[in-house]
């Protein structure tokens, strides 16, 4: 066996029965229709690998093409470790590639994880980029001029979808601290997210408003950076590990009632600290109590009492994260709010479990599989005939979007964050 | 493959992407929910009975076996390409789904899963009732080949008591029409109920015309809990002869009590020896009615306590406790061999206790638990497939229970199906005559052998081998 193909979590592969429960709860398997591109399929590819029986390329394709949404981790009858699974091919993947990998490819994919996202600055000149290209009115004559049409499909359709950014001044004025009239209820540390921070910065200062509102002490805590899981997400898991121990410590300096985010993928990534420290004792016991204090933004709101000033009487759905779903488990208290503020006015998609296909960076590695779960995402939605679609995520958010532009329906249907729906009801700005 | 016959599937097949051939899809085509892998040397996704028809004629000039494939749930080995050759995967073709409220019944393909016809039978106040319990993932023709049963078939009957038409793909790549769409029909052979449950060896299901009944308006579930475990046997004999005919009757056995609760607390009790899930249907005032009645027999057999579910959320908790046996008990070990050996319902005491005595002999993992009310008991034995001194040991105790059931006047299997999983105890139940007849409708409709070889029928020498 090779250094690679001892990474896979060969003994995790066992719980499968391969009874296929898994099977119409993949958006990938209803959308390719291969047994390949089904979790009992990847399973399988990964136990063959471990077994030697099979090459570790052969993995490269099923497991790229997985959208990690792990709808069939909440599904299985035997409770299958997927989401290990997973990461251990990924994982393992990554480290062939390293090895025979051009050097190239190398610099760009390091550049992308290591220099982009870990590091606040570097993502803070990236959206102030984006805000001056957006502001200058390049943007405009971009569009106009139509030489956007020449970008790859991709890139072309998330062009169109990302947020008008706030000013570089504007970002940084946020207060890192809020305290509210009375005694607070809860000390919260704010997980700012580095996608949310500079792409929705705005949701952000809304989320600590309104726990403010709510009558709790708001930290944004210093030092924090990127949660880590487009590094665990990438194989990257070494770059992952490093990216938590720095969150754990810089949140351990205040001592806080809850850690509270706003995104599904990033709160998943953080609830799931301790699975990065199989090996370490020490670290995996301070995970373990960052973990258990983090929690999503809907989940301290349930707790709370929303100074409620208005109903928002349009037509709602709500697509909810496959990661704040399938591994968070947060599932009743997004819509338990939703429904707090809109009332009947809440129409819950068919199958609202069914992943947009977003996926973390998915959608732009695998553009064209994106976009047929986005269409089967489109289709339901577009039955429910929303005004708006309630999103928990960043990356659900611009896919959302980019469905809404796929089908013409910019006009007629907005994309926004649970935050921002109940900011609205509290007026909130 | 010969080059000519790949040419030629080209030309059956228009859309390259249903043909596959890649290494990573091949193995992945190579197993179901049994044991056992074998490597196909190809895919086809076929859509349409002409597809199949061209790729049987081809299969059959050229004598490759041809595998029939659903989602592959199968516990008996059914999809396995055993012999190699091609797997026709027929999970993607899934277009048909008509309900017809006024002729009662539902017309599908082949892939649609189960759980979708009695859904959209529901909308229009009808039932379509055979329920696997991998009914979400099934497919109609899978549940056809393997003539399925479930929890509900107590009272409704099988997956063959609602088949009344089929379309169908010889081996030699004909496409024949059985029955149609009438309740009664006794028009020549029913060849209709000779498919159903053939195992996808007689023939290829494109189309199944199926019968759909009245959904009853209301059900109720009860739950029964036992100190004794015989006891729960007469209580079931008691309500079934009392007039009472009732939808489920589910039971659980004290290990995997024992298991749910180490597994995820209901507030089971451990010390109980059995307990008894029944769900009742029909008109409200009946089912009060009934539910008198059986409180009545559960007080007269020993039962320690009796829970009544007062609404839908009520009922989900109570089976709740049924649902989580299959995930409870392979906690410790990740290996589970399902049986489905069936007995007369009056033998399900002497069964249990028979069952029993081969857990002590063997040593071996032994979890009882489902259908009581129709004999159809699973005895699941616990293992570790990586430990093949310990599969040894579990492959005499399968042995043991199929011996008990047939000692008992029962079957090697009541819904699984023999697939390859069985095929070597079929001379326990069969003599050489019965056997030579199933052979001969074999040979009639597959001359060259070429549909699903190496199912059903044993190959001398053949035993149960369960380590890899």
């Amino acid at each position: 066996m090779s250094a690679e193909s001892k990474k896979l979590a060969y003994n995790e592969t066992f719980d499968c029965i391969q009874c296929g429960t898994c099977l119409p709860a993949c958006p990938t398997y209803k959308t390719m229709g291969k047994e390949t591109q089904s979790p009992r399929g990847r399973i399988n590819l990964v136990k063959m690998a471990a077994e030697g029986k099979i090459d570790l390329d052969k993995l490269k394709e099923p497991i790229d093409l997985c959208l990690g949404c792990r709808a069939c981790e909440r599904v299985c009858p035997t409770n299958v470790h997927y989401g290990r699974i997973l990461e251990s091919a990924k994982e393992a993947l990554y480290e062939k590639e390293k090895k025979s990998g051009s050097p190239l490819k190398r610099f760009e994919g390091n550049l992308f994880y290591k220099q982009v996202f870990p590091k606040k600055q570097m993502m803070d000149t990236a959206g102030t980029l984006l805000w001056f290209y957006q502001k200058s009115g390049l943007k405009t004559v971009a569009h106009k001029t139509g030489i956007t049409k020449w970008l790859p499909d991709n890139l072309e359709t998330f062009e169109k979808v990302t947020p008008d950014l706030s000013s570089p001044g504007q970002r940084h004025h946020r207060p890192k601290k809020m305290e509210p009239h009375q005694k607070p209820l809860y000390k919260i540390g704010f997980f700012t997210g580095c996608i949310m921070d500079t792409m929705f910065d705005r949701i952000n200062d809304l989320s600590m408003k309104l726990l403010s509102a709510c009558g709790c002490e708001v930290i944004a805590v210093e030092g924090q950076k990127c949660c880590g899981a487009l590094h665990s997400h990438g194989g990257r898991s070494e770059q992952a590990r490093e990216l938590a121990r720095q969150n754990i410590e810089s949140f351990e300096k205040e001592s806080l009632d809850y850690i509270v985010n706003n995104a599904g993928g990033c709160g998943a990534m953080l609830s799931e600290y301790p699975h990065l420290f199989q090996d370490d004792d020490e670290w995996r016991e301070r995970a373990e109590r960052f973990s258990e204090r983090s929690v999503d933004i809907s989940v301290i709101l349930s707790k709370l009492k929303l100074p409620i000033k208005k109903k928002i009487n349009r037509r709602i759905t709500y697509q909810p994260s496959c990661h704040m779903t399938n591994v968070q488990k947060v599932v009743a208290e997004p819509v338990r709010l939703i429904r707090m503020v809109c009332g009947p006015c809440f129409h819950e998609l068919d199958e609202p479990n069914f992943c947009c296909g977003s996926a973390g960076i998915y959608n732009v590695v695998n553009f064209d599989e994106s976009m047929k779960i986005l269409d089967v995402k489109m289709a339901d939605v577009k039955d429910k005939h929303p005004d708006f679609i309630v999103t928990t995520n960043p990356g659900c958010l611009l896919q959302m979007k980019a469905g809404i532009e796929r089908e013409h329906l910019t006009d007629r249907v907005q994309v926004i964050h649970l935050v921002e729906l109940l900011a609205e009801a509290c007026d909130i700005d | 493959m010969q080059t000519e016959a790949d040419q030629q599937l080209k030309q059956i097949i228009h859309d390259p992407g249903r043909i596959l051939f890649r290494e990573e899809d091949l193995v992945s085509y190579g197993y179901d929910a049994s044991f056992g892998f074998y490597k196909p040397d190809l895919v086809v996704q076929a859509a349409s009975a002409e597809e199949v028809a061209g790729i049987l004629k081809l299969a059959n000039r050229y004598k490759i076996p041809v595998t029939p494939r659903g989602q592959a749930s199968s516990l008996s080995g059914g999809p396995l390409p055993v012999k190699g050759g091609i797997v026709l995967d027929l999970s993607q073709w899934n277009d048909k789904l008509i309900i017809d409220s006024e002729d009662m019944v539902a017309v599908v393909s082949p892939g649609v899963v189960t759980a979708q016809i009695d859904k959209a039978a529901s909308k229009y106040g009808l039932m379509y009732p055979p329920d696997p319990g991998s009914s979400q993932v099934s497919t109609i023709a899978g549940n056809l080949a393997e003539n399925s049963g479930g929890p509900r078939c107590l009272k409704y009957g099988v997956t063959k008591d609602y088949v009344i038409g089929l379309k169908v793909v010889t081996p030699q790549g004909e496409i024949i029409h059985t029955g149609g769409r009438t309740v009664k029909n006794v028009t020549g052979y029913d060849l209709t109920k000779l498919i159903v449950g053939s195992e996808g060896t007689l023939g290829v299901i494109t189309e199944a015309t199926l019968r759909l009944i009245p959904r009853p308006p209301a059900s109720r579930t009860l739950m029964v809990i036992f100190d004794h475990f015989v006891d729960s046997g007469t209580m079931v004999t008691r309500v079934l002869t009392s007039g009472i005919l009732p939808s489920k009757i589910e039971m659980m056995d004290q290990a995997s009590i024992q298991a749910v609760e180490a597994y995820q607390p209901l507030g089971l009790p451990t010390d109980a020896e059995a307990i008894l899930l029944i769900e009742l249907d029909g008109h409200p005032a009946a089912i009060a009615d009934e539910l008198e009645k059986i409180r009545e027999i559960a007080a007269n057999s020993g039962a320690r306590k009796v829970t009544v579910a007062e609404s839908d959320d009520d009922a989900r908790e109570l089976w709740k406790a049924r649902k989580l046996v299959s995930p409870a008990i392979v906690r410790n070990k990740p290996t589970k061999i399902s049986e489905d050996a069936t007995v007369p319902r009056s033998k399900i005491p002497e069964f249990c206790s028979r069952l029993a005595q081969i857990k002590k002999k063997y040593q071996i993992d032994l979890v009882v638990f489902g259908h009581a009310g129709d004999g159809n008991l699973h005895p699941n034995i616990i293992c570790d497939k990586r430990n093949k001194e310990e599969m040894k040991v579990v492959e005499k105790a399968v042995e043991a229970i199929f011996q008990a059931a047939l000692d008992l006047g029962g079957t090697l299997s009541g819904e699984h199906g023999i697939g390859t999983m069985k095929s070597a105890y079929m001379p326990w139940e069969f003599g050489p005559q019965e056997l030579d007849m199933m052979k001969r409708i074999k040979t009639a409709w597959d001359p060259n052998n070429i549909l699903n070889p190496s199912k059903i029928f044993p190959v001398p020498g053949q035993k149960l081998v369960l380590s890899e």
